[in-house]
């Protein structure tokens, strides 16, 4: 009985959390407008620049080693496949629609769930800790308004703006195992990735980039707005935020991989 | 009209089966200092985080001017807000802001005032605390005593009505304390404020109260003017004013330690 009434209150404790989830991403939704130049509040703007910069800019180099070592390695393990049946030039394919549908986007958000979902969650964990949370409450400041739509806005836009990159530089990749094992030409190269991958492809792995960001800020700041007691609950917190939206990413990954490849069906 | 600026009436906290608050009724008088005293773990940190609106009671109202803050819409949840400043005990300014942003904040995001305006109003309201040269020093850089004050100047920017602090003494020492004690007597001398400070500082209650309430594990056992309090027989509040503990905690000597060593036959001293 105590099993069962422990799943039961698991099932329950998730359902919990995903109900705060969906609350806190419709405030966050509303809260958008307020970020935006002109027509926000003055100066919100300035806060998504600093977070676009934060989330973005600073990711680039990471990504950017992360996406050629990813290139390398799938290029590597598709040639030693496909040489077999005399398909190199099959890498080409492999390597772009795999960086564009589904390593690009991954890839990206992996890297900033590490990065800017830790921050996150660490930052409002600490705000909750020392009162600043409170404060925003008690001055009838709007805490998803105040601490998480500029991170929202900020991610939204940077993190699509990183898969590209990290499309590119994977796809780069390729083109330098190309070179050094065929000698292919850049344009060449680039020319067959062209050939192989489509709008929808580029567009399949964008929708995929919004949604990660969108869970990748949600969960972190949730885990910030969560902590109670000190600071190593604020610790706790950012190892869960990482868990967590890195785990609901690849559910993610998977319901639009999915999506996307009955729509292909049709 | 309400006669009390705020009122707390029959209030009941219970966090997972624990009371916190037993029916605690107080009426809180316009432009008084009231210090809400109580040892560790009383509940006045909790009573003071639902008269502030950061919880909500399992029973009982908390009235505000007349509104009860845990049955009124959004709107006017945020109207309420406007007339209450908090200075919190940590002082919770915004590590980002530099001191005079922090001041700032409540009045760019609440009021469409124009930004000389404000830049005028931030100066007048650090000079009324005492950091007129401190505006642009972040909160790092400022000492315990200076934090405290600008989160005072935080909390007055929006000339709210009702100020209220929480444990504004804690971590400061005796001379500081007594500068942040003039400065809450100056708030309500020159603001007509209301003033509610929660603390469990006798000396600086005695210096700054019109009214001291107290509280007891969760229940409020006097309400009374500071001459009345202090002279008062209630055995709780004589033991917490006379600094009684509960019992007397006896440390063994170092002999008696060392005659429960095995194979020890004597110790001489």
């Amino acid at each position: 009985m105590k099993i069962l009434e422990g799943i039961g209150a698991g099932v329950i404790q998730q359902f919990a959390y995903i109900g705060g989830l969906s609350d806190q991403f419709w405030s966050g939704i509303r809260a958008l407008p307020r970020v935006l130049p002109v027509i926000g509040r003055r100066g919100r703007w300035r806060d998504a620049i600093r977070q676009m910069t934060a989330i973005g800019v600073s990711a680039l180099p990471m990504i950017a080693i992360m996406a050629i070592c990813s290139g390398m390695i799938l290029a590597l393990q598709g040639a030693g496949e496909l040489r077999r049946f005399g398909a190199l030039r099959y890498v080409i394919d492999l390597v772009a629609v795999g960086f564009t549908r589904e390593l690009g986007p991954l890839l990206t958000a992996i890297v900033v769930s590490g990065r800017s979902g830790s921050a996150f969650s660490a930052e409002i964990g600490t705000m909750v800790v020392t009162s600043e949370i409170d404060a925003l409450r008690t001055m009838a400041l709007d805490p998803v308004e105040f601490v998480l739509a500029p991170k929202y806005l900020a991610a939204i836009l940077m993190v699509p703006c990183l898969t590209i990159m990290c499309s590119v530089f994977g796809i780069l990749a390729g083109a330098g195992f190309m070179y050094l094992s065929t000698h292919m030409t850049l344009g060449i190269y680039i020319r067959y990735v062209f050939d192989s991958i489509l709008l929808r492809d580029v567009f399949g792995g964008l929708i995929k980039s919004v949604a990660f960001a969108t869970i990748i800020v949600h969960v972190g700041c949730m885990e910030g707005f969560k902590v109670r007691g000190g600071p190593e609950a604020v610790g706790r917190s950012t190892t869960s935020a990482v868990v967590r939206s890195t785990f609901l990413v690849i559910l993610a990954d998977l319901f639009f991989t999915a999506v996307f490849y009955l729509a292909r069906m049709q | 009209m309400p006669t009390s600026v705020i009122s707390v009436r029959d209030l009941s906290v219970n966090y997972d089966g624990h009371q916190v608050l037993d029916r605690v009724n107080l009426d809180i008088r316009p432009n008084e200092i009231l210090v809400l005293l109580g040892g560790s773990g009383s509940g006045k940190t909790t009573l003071l985080r639902h008269i502030i609106g950061l919880e909500a009671p399992n029973a009982g109202n908390i009235l505000i001017r007349g509104v009860d803050i845990n049955n009124c819409s959004a709107e006017v949840l945020k109207q309420i807000r406007r007339q209450v400043g908090v200075a919190f005990q940590e002082a919770a300014l915004f590590n980002s802001l530099s001191t005079e942003e922090n001041v700032a904040l409540p009045l760019r995001e609440l009021t469409n005032l124009a930004d000389p305006v404000i830049e005028i109003m931030v100066y007048i309201t650090l000079a009324a605390v005492g950091l007129a040269e401190s505006g642009k020093l972040m909160p790092h850089e400022l000492s315990g005593g200076m934090k405290k004050r600008a989160a005072v100047a935080r909390a007055i920017a929006l000339d709210p009505g009702i100020l209220v602090f929480d444990e504004p003494s804690a971590g400061l020492d005796p001379i500081v304390s007594a500068e942040l004690d003039e400065l809450i007597l100056f708030l309500k001398q020159a603001f007509q404020m209301t003033i509610v400070v929660v603390t469990h500082e006798i000396s600086s209650a005695f210096r700054i109260a019109d009214r001291i309430a107290m509280l007891y594990k969760g229940s409020m056992i006097a309400v009374e003017d500071k001459e009345s309090f202090k002279a008062s027989t209630h055995p709780r509040i004589r033991q917490f004013l006379d600094r009684v503990p509960d019992k007397v905690v006896e440390t063994p000597t170092v002999q008696e330690h060392l005659r429960e060593l095995s194979g020890m036959t004597g110790v001489e001293s």
